[in-house]
């Protein structure tokens, strides 16, 4: 087989948009049979790298080899006749329809669809048995949970004759058992001789399965190297470009009073389904509390809840021994004004306005301050003041307090929020997926102010759906799944394990893993 | 006897009325589904009435006058694809431009070409779709009740009532049972996913919007050589927002569609009834009541009574690949 050409050869690959060069000069070659792994930080040109590979985009120079023989992709179509799949980040399927026409869908065999139908469940059950991918081909997909979903991507691509098959950020909304699955599907697929390739930036899932990878920063091709002579750090390095920590360093919490204590919380959406259930939790002063959980379990509606967005159905929610639910100052204004922070999940929904400056966003929710006024108009001068000073102490890139919000990272939007809402000291912070589509070296920062905040005795709420982050900032673990806490677990007690277990609904998860000892 | 024969006639005026809400409904359906949003019905009808009855009335053929009738359509349809599809423009004032171009361009063209206030020559003869004597309605007219439903009700309409009737399950199922029926329902829902499987996302909607062409042209075509005998201005009447109303109350399907229309022109059946018949206790209402009655139920049906439509997902929303 090492005498064959490799399953993938790409040279010197070329991509613009507009100012940015988002892949410069990009070789990369991959075995077949083998899983290459591919990481880098976000927006370092992966996932562009792929989506041409893929034929969604067109590359400016360069030249794509299949097997050896040079390959043309112009579109989708060409690639998926190349023999390329691939598994989209955001899973391209259609949510009314049954996986059945998921996976027909481009591929219908005739005008009509009876037939196509019927040859494609047969070609499933093979499927499903030669690879252990079992799912119900007749369900509706957006009643599947993600974990199916995300098989039906891999059936569709495998239906279509893939031989190479590409995987972008595969495990991020997967629980850590999920993942395992996942792992060992694409562990069967290789010994069934395929190629895989896995796009991410957890490099814990790089060590974990890949042969080989491919590290990218800053739109190139950094370094190849072979998995079993590298190490996480090492990786870590070379994605950054510099070396990183990637365990925040923190003393020994000392939490003090509880400062906010939630009693029997619900919650129910528009539609009268219940999204919170009993909740009960307690935010101390000194400490970090962190919610772990599968997005979608009702993390986003507690933070909404807490954060005077959405209005409890019933329970109590008190704040230095003051009850907030039912009193006029429950809404999101008051709730800052007594001493909440709170940064949004979605930033670029919830958290700036997209088309406004920077200095604009400064202001966001505190704009009636006396200090950003000046009779009937804003203070534009202090606005901007006070934006540089925050573009300063967080440093923000680019340093431009008139730039429109949207031009900046994602890491930087995110800075912005948090220069917004720790400024205004405020005793209990709120915060949601602090780190998501953050660079690592921005994680490293953001960590440091989180810790430095609770060691300051601020009591601090952490929602993050990863697993690595709750773990290694909060002092006390809460888990939730379908809209109640599983159970609560101190830093120390949690293992990974025992998480996922509770991500997964499983109530006594602790004394299970003991039983298994 | 009588009361019968009053709710014959009512259901009997119900279809004619229904015909070109049926046709125009099935047409937004095709867009709609493709995730293309078609405020324009009103306009192509309106496009499409207007130059089937042009060319009906020079040819004298009223075949001649519907292919006319569907061309204009798709050629309007074409229109809104090229703004929506291809340079990705919004959809809904891209319908709205369309009908107020319509709306001012055919009394115009009328004018210029006719000299007749605006309208078109009244037709008749061959340049006119006449009600068809389906087999045995003469003979069967006295056999009671089953007889006489089939030669007053089902009996005696014109050729593009049945097509009407007809392309409710041709529609069906081409939406449900074909190639094209699950590429469109998967463009409206989640155009990425139709992308990433090798299909043109844009040649795709295209060719829902000539489907939907093609059947407002015929519903036009009906407005002024079957129901009416000639073009007048502004002869849609909101009948194409109407349409859209049954598509949307109907759910964008393709069954409960055909029975929004038939109820909306059962209320319209009934208000060209009621007009001047007095009532107990309450007299005589105002015509201009009545006549908005049809409106006010729409108004209310997608109100309240509908329940929560769940549109398709994409709906109104450019696809443009994004970074």
């Amino acid at each position: 087989m090492s005498e064959q050409s490799p399953a993938l050869e790409l040279r010197r690959i070329n991509k613009s948009f507009g100012p940015v060069h988002a892949n410069k000069n990009i070789s990369l070659s991959v075995d077949r049979g083998s899983i290459h792994g591919i990481v880098g930080e976000n927006g370092a040109g992966k996932s562009t790298l792929m989506s041409i590979v893929y034929g969604f985009y067109q590359a400016d120079s360069g030249d794509i080899y299949v097997n050896g023989q040079i390959c043309p992709i112009e579109n989708p179509q060409s690639s998926i006749e190349a023999g390329i799949g691939m598994v989209h980040q955001h899973f391209m399927l259609v949510d009314t329809f049954t996986v059945l026409e998921n996976i027909i869908l481009g591929v219908e065999n005739g005008y009509r669809l009876a037939g196509g139908l019927a040859s494609a469940r047969k070609e499933l059950v093979r499927l499903e048995q030669e690879y252990a991918l079992e799912v119900n081909v007749d369900a509706i997909v957006g009643d599947l949970p993600v974990g199916l979903r995300q098989r039906v991507e891999i059936l569709k691509a495998l239906y279509r004759g893939a031989e190479i098959l590409i995987l972008d950020e595969p495990t991020g909304v997967l629980t850590p058992q999920e993942a395992d699955h996942l792992f060992r599907i694409l562990d069967t697929l290789r010994d069934q001789g395929k190629t895989v390739i896995l796009i991410t930036h957890k490099l814990r899932e790089i060590m974990a399965i890949t042969d080989s990878v491919s590290v990218m920063r800053r739109g190139e091709m950094v370094a190849h190297v072979k998995t079993s002579e590298t190490s996480q750090p090492a990786l870590a390095e070379l994605m950054v470009g510099r070396s990183v920590l990637l365990q925040v360093e923190k003393k020994l919490a000392n939490p003090k009073d509880t400062l906010v204590s939630i009693r029997n919380l619900n919650y129910e959406d528009t539609d009268g389904v219940p999204r919170l259930k009993d909740i009960n939790l307690d935010l101390k002063a000194g400490e970090i509390l962190g919610i772990a959980g599968v997005s979608g379990n009702g993390q986003s509606e507690l933070l909404e809840v807490l954060g005077g967005i959405l209005t409890p159905k019933s329970g109590s929610i008190r704040f230095e021994g003051q009850e907030l639910v039912d009193s006029k100052a429950f809404t999101a204004r008051n709730l800052r004004k007594i001493g909440f922070g709170h940064v949004p999940e979605d930033r670029q929904r919830s958290g700036l306005v997209l088309s406004f400056s920077a200095n604009e966003c400064t202001i966001l929710g505190y704009h009636d301050e006396p200090e950003y006024n000046r009779g009937l108009c804003l203070d534009r001068k202090a606005m901007v003041e006070t934006c540089r000073n925050y573009i300063k102490k967080y440093d923000v890139r680019p340093p431009d307090p008139y730039l429109k919000v949207s031009g900046f990272s994602g890491g930087n939007q995110q800075k912005l929020v948090l220069a917004r809402e720790m400024e205004q000291n405020p005793d209990v912070l709120l915060v949601g997926q602090p780190t998501r589509g953050v660079d690592i070296g921005a994680i490293e920062f953001i960590h440091k102010q989180l810790i430095m905040m609770r060691d300051a005795g601020k009591a601090i709420l952490v929602v993050s759906v990863e697993i690595d982050e709750v773990m290694s900032l909060a002092d006390r673990i809460a888990v939730m799944f379908d809209g109640g806490i599983v159970g609560e677990l101190s830093a120390a007690e949690a293992t990974e394990t025992k998480l996922g277990l509770m991500m997964a609904g499983v109530k006594d998860a602790q004394s299970e893993t003991k039983a298994a000892i | 006897m009588e009361t019968f024969q009053t709710i014959i006639l009512l259901l009997d005026a119900t279809f004619r009325v229904a015909t070109p809400l049926v046709l125009a409904a099935l047409a937004g359906m095709f867009s709609e589904r493709a995730g293309v949003v078609d405020i324009g019905l009103e306009g192509k009808m309106l496009g499409a009435a207007f130059s089937a009855a042009a060319v009906a009335a020079v040819s004298g053929s009223a075949w001649i006058g519907l292919g006319a009738g569907i061309l204009a359509s798709i050629a309007l349809s074409l229109l809104h694809a090229y703004a929506c599809v291809t340079h990705k423009g919004n959809q809904v004032v891209s319908g709205m431009a369309i009908n107020i171009v319509v709306a001012g361009l055919t009394p115009t063209l009328g004018y210029a070409w006719f000299s007749m206030g605006g309208q078109t020559p009244h037709l008749g003869g061959d340049a006119r779709f006449k009600p068809i004597t389906l087999p045995f309605a003469e003979a069967a007219h006295d056999i009671p009740i089953i007889g006489y439903i089939y030669s007053e009700l089902i009996s005696n309409h014109n050729i593009i009532v049945y097509l009407a009737a007809a392309s409710v399950p041709i529609c069906a199922w081409i939406m449900y049972k074909t190639r094209f029926g699950l590429r469109v329902r998967a463009v409206g829902e989640n155009p990425h996913a139709v992308d990433t499987a090798g299909i043109s996302v844009d040649w795709l909607r295209y060719k829902a919007l000539i489907m939907t062409g093609f059947l407002c042209g015929i519903a036009g075509t009906y407005l002024s050589t079957a129901h009416g005998a000639g073009f007048i201005r502004d002869m849609t009447a909101g009948k194409g927002y109407l349409a859209l109303a049954a598509l949307i109350f109907g759910k964008w399907r393709p069954v409960p569609t055909l029975f929004a229309c038939l109820l909306f022109a059962f209320t319209d059946a009934v208000q060209a009834r009621l007009q001047g018949v007095e009532l107990p206790i309450v007299g005589v209402i105002p015509v201009q009541f009545i006549q908005a009655l049809p409106y006010i139920l729409t108004v209310l049906l997608l109100a309240g009574f509908v329940g929560k439509a769940n549109p398709p997902k994409s709906i109104g929303v450019p696809y443009i690949k994004e970074k």
